[in-house]
C-alpha cells in the first residue's frame, strides 16, 4: 500500500500558526478592552504642567505620597513617576528620557549622570538605607544573627553581587569574615523578598525599608554588622528639564521636613 | 499533494510582508551593530557565560524530552478521541501560551513550592524542587509544552485516520498502528513541535526567575545571565544575546527536515 507523502514542514507550521494567531488575537483584544479608561485625561486646571520624576524602586511608597502632597501644594501641576532599578533609569535618561528629577538608590548611578553632564544642580543626599535579615514570620531556621546565615542547611537568598543590594551583602559578608552559600542570587531586592514571603527561602538579606513595607508577611532581624554597608540616596534636578523651577521645588520638598518625616516613616535613615 | 502550479500573489501584498520582515530583522541588526567585536570572544567565554550556556542547553534538551513524553500522548488524546469537555480541556492546556510567564512561575511556586499544593508531599519524600535545576526544567516545560501539543495535534488532524483504519483492518494492534502508521505520518509535525519547544525553553525567562531563582551553574540560564549582566556590563549582555540568537538559529536549521518531497 502507498502512503500519502507525510505532512510537510511548512504545512505543519501553518496549522500551528493558525491556532496560535487565533489565541494571540483573542488575548490582545482582551488586553485592549481591559485598559480602555485611564486617569490621565482628568486634568483639573486648564493650564497644567507635568513634572516627571525618575526614582529608585525602593522609593515607590514614599515618593508617591510626596507627589500627591506636591500636587496639592501646586495647583495645576501633575507629578508622574517612573520607578525602577537605578541603573535602568540612568540608561533611560542617557537615551533621552524626559525626566525632570532623578533620585538614585546609590551614589554610583548618580555619578554616571554627572559624568555625562546631564544633571542640573549638584546632587544632594537625602536618605540612607541599610540591610536587615528577613525570614518568614515563623522563622523556621531560627535565624537571630548574621552568623546564622552561614549555617549549614539554611536556604539563604541574597542579591547578586552585580546589583547594589548584592554588593552591600558582599561587604557585610566580608566584613564579618563569613562565607554565605546562598541557594539563589536574585536580580533585585524585591525578588529576594518574594522568595522569603512565599516561604521558599529560610532567610534573605534586604533593606530595612523592605522589611518595614512587607509588614506581617515577614519577620525582620537587625544585626550590628549592617553598619558596614550603608547605601546613600542622592537626588538631583536634570539639566534638560523644561520645568526647572518645579523640579527644584520637588527636590526641596524631599530634603525638607515633610519629605524627611515621610522617609523616616518608611524606615529610611538620615544620609 | 504533488507539485501544484503556483499562483502569483497580489502585488500589494509584498509591501506589508516587507514591512513585517524589516520590523522583525531590524532590531536584530541593531543588536549586531552594538556588539563589541574586539572583546566578543572574551565576553562569551567567561566562566559565568559558559556555565549559563551549558545550563541553558542542558535544561532545554531535558525540557524537549519531557515535552515529547507528555505532549505526544496529550496531542493523540486530543486529536483522536472525543469526550465531554474536550474543547474546554484543549483551551486549558494551551493556557501557558497566553499566561504571562511570571504568572506561570507563581503558579508553579504555589504548586511545587514548600507551601504549595504538593509542597507537603514533596517534603515528606525529601524532594526539594525550588532553587534546583529541576525547577528550571519544570518552568521551561510549563511554557513550552503547549507548542508541541498544538503543532502535533494539528499535524494529526491533517493526516487524518484513513491509513490507521486500514492498518487496523489488516490486523495491526493499536500500538503497531501508532508506531508504523501514525508516527511516520506526523513526524514532520512532531519535529516542528520539538524545535518550537526547544526554542521556547531556550528563551524562557519569567517563569524561571520567579520559580527557580538565579544561581550560577544551577539555575542561572542564559536569559537570566543576560538580564544580570545588563546591570553592570551591557557589552557582555549584548554579546550573550547574540550567542543565544545564534544557538537558536543553529538548532532550528539542524532540526529542519528535508523539504524534498518523497
Amino acid at each position: 500500500m502507498a502512503f500519502p507523502p507525510p505532512m510537510r514542514w511548512d504545512e505543519a507550521m501553518n496549522l500551528r500558526t493558525r491556532v496560535i494567531s487565533a489565541l494571540v488575537v483573542l488575548s490582545t483584544s482582551a488586553a485592549l478592552t481591559g485598559c480602555g479608561s485611564s486617569d490621565d485625561d482628568k486634568t483639573s486646571a486648564p493650564k497644567s504642567e507635568t513634572l516627571t520624576v525618575y526614582a529608585a524602586a525602593s522609593l515607590t511608597g514614599v515618593f508617591t505620597d510626596l507627589g500627591k502632597k506636591f500636587e496639592a501644594d501646586h495647583p495645576g501641576v501633575k507629578v508622574t513617576f517612573s520607578f525602577g532599578g537605578s541603573s535602568d533609569l540612568v540608561t533611560q535618561i542617557q537615551q533621552g528620557a524626559p525626566a525632570d528629577v532623578f533620585a538614585s538608590a546609590d551614589t554610583k548611578n548618580m555619578d554616571k549622570l554627572t559624568a555625562d553632564g546631564l544633571q542640573g544642580d549638584a546632587p544632594e543626599n537625602f536618605a540612607s538605607n541599610t540591610l536587615e535579615i528577613v525570614t518568614p514570620p515563623d522563622n523556621p531556621a531560627k535565624i537571630d544573627s548574621l552568623d546564622d546565615l552561614a549555617k549549614k542547611g539554611v536556604a539563604l537568598v541574597i542579591c547578586a553581587p552585580e546589583v547594589p543590594c548584592g554588593s552591600a551583602a558582599q561587604k557585610v559578608e566580608e566584613g564579618a569574615k563569613l562565607t554565605f552559600k546562598p541557594v539563589s542570587e536574585e536580580q533585585s531586592v524585591k525578588d529576594v523578598l518574594a522568595k522569603v514571603t512565599s516561604g521558599e527561602a529560610d532567610a534573605g538579606l534586604v533593606y530595612v525599608t523592605d522589611v518595614k513595607a512587607a509588614g506581617d508577611a515577614v519577620n525582620g532581624v537587625t544585626f550590628p554588622e549592617a553598619a558596614s554597608a550603608v547605601n546613600t540616596y542622592p537626588i538631583a534636578t536634570l539639566k534638560d528639564s523644561k520645568h526647572a523651577a518645579l523640579a527644584k521645588a520637588f527636590v526641596e520638598l524631599v530634603l525638607g521636613t515633610v519629605g524627611q518625616e515621610a522617609l523616616a516613616g518608611a524606615g529610611f535613615a538620615k544620609p | 499533494m504533488g507539485r501544484t502550479r503556483t499562483v502569483g500573489l497580489p502585488g500589494w501584498l509584498y509591501v506589508p510582508a516587507l514591512v513585517g520582515a524589516v520590523f522583525v530583522l531590524l532590531p536584530l541588526v541593531a543588536i549586531i551593530t552594538k556588539v563589541d567585536w574586539a572583546n566578543f570572544g572574551t565576553l562569551i567565554t567567561s566562566e559565568s557565560s559558559k556555565d549559563a550556556l551549558l545550563l541553558s542547553l542542558r535544561t532545554s534538551a531535558a525540557t524537549t524530552v519531557l515535552c515529547v513524553l507528555l505532549g505526544v500522548p496529550m496531542a493523540l488524546v486530543l486529536a483522536r478521541t472525543t469526550f465531554p469537555g474536550q474543547n474546554v480541556l484543549r483551551s486549558l492546556v494551551l493556557l501557558p501560551l497566553v499566561l504571562p510567564p511570571v504568572v506561570g512561575g507563581l503558579a508553579l511556586l504555589y504548586t511545587f513550592g514548600r507551601k504549595g499544593l504538593l509542597g507537603h508531599a514533596l517534603e515528606v519524600m525529601d524532594i526539594r524542587i525550588a532553587f534546583s535545576t529541576m525547577a528550571v526544567v519544570l518552568a521551561q516545560t510549563f511554557v513550552a509544552l503547549p507548542f508541541l501539543v498544538v503543532s502535533l495535534e494539528g499535524a494529526l488532524r491533517t493526516a487524518g485516520q484513513r491509513y490507521e483504519v486500514v492498518a487496523a483492518g489488516l490486523g495491526a494492534g493499536p500500538t503497531t498502528v501508532f508506531r508504523r502508521v501514525t508516527l511516520p505520518l506526523v513526524l514532520p509535525g512532531l519535529l516542528a513541535g520539538m524545535v518550537l519547544s526547544f526554542a521556547r525553553a531556550l528563551g524562557e525567562f519569567g517563569a524561571t526567575i520567579t520559580f527557580a531563582g538565579s544561581l550560577q551553574g544551577v539555575t542561572r540560564t542564559l536569559p537570566l545571565e543576560i538580564y544580570l549582566q545588563r546591570e553592570v556590563d551591557p557589552d557582555a549582555a549584548v554579546a550573550l544575546a547574540l550567542l543565544l540568537v545564534v544557538v537558536a538559529v543553529v538548532v532550528i536549521a539542524l532540526a529542519r527536515p528535508d523539504r524534498r518531497e518523497p
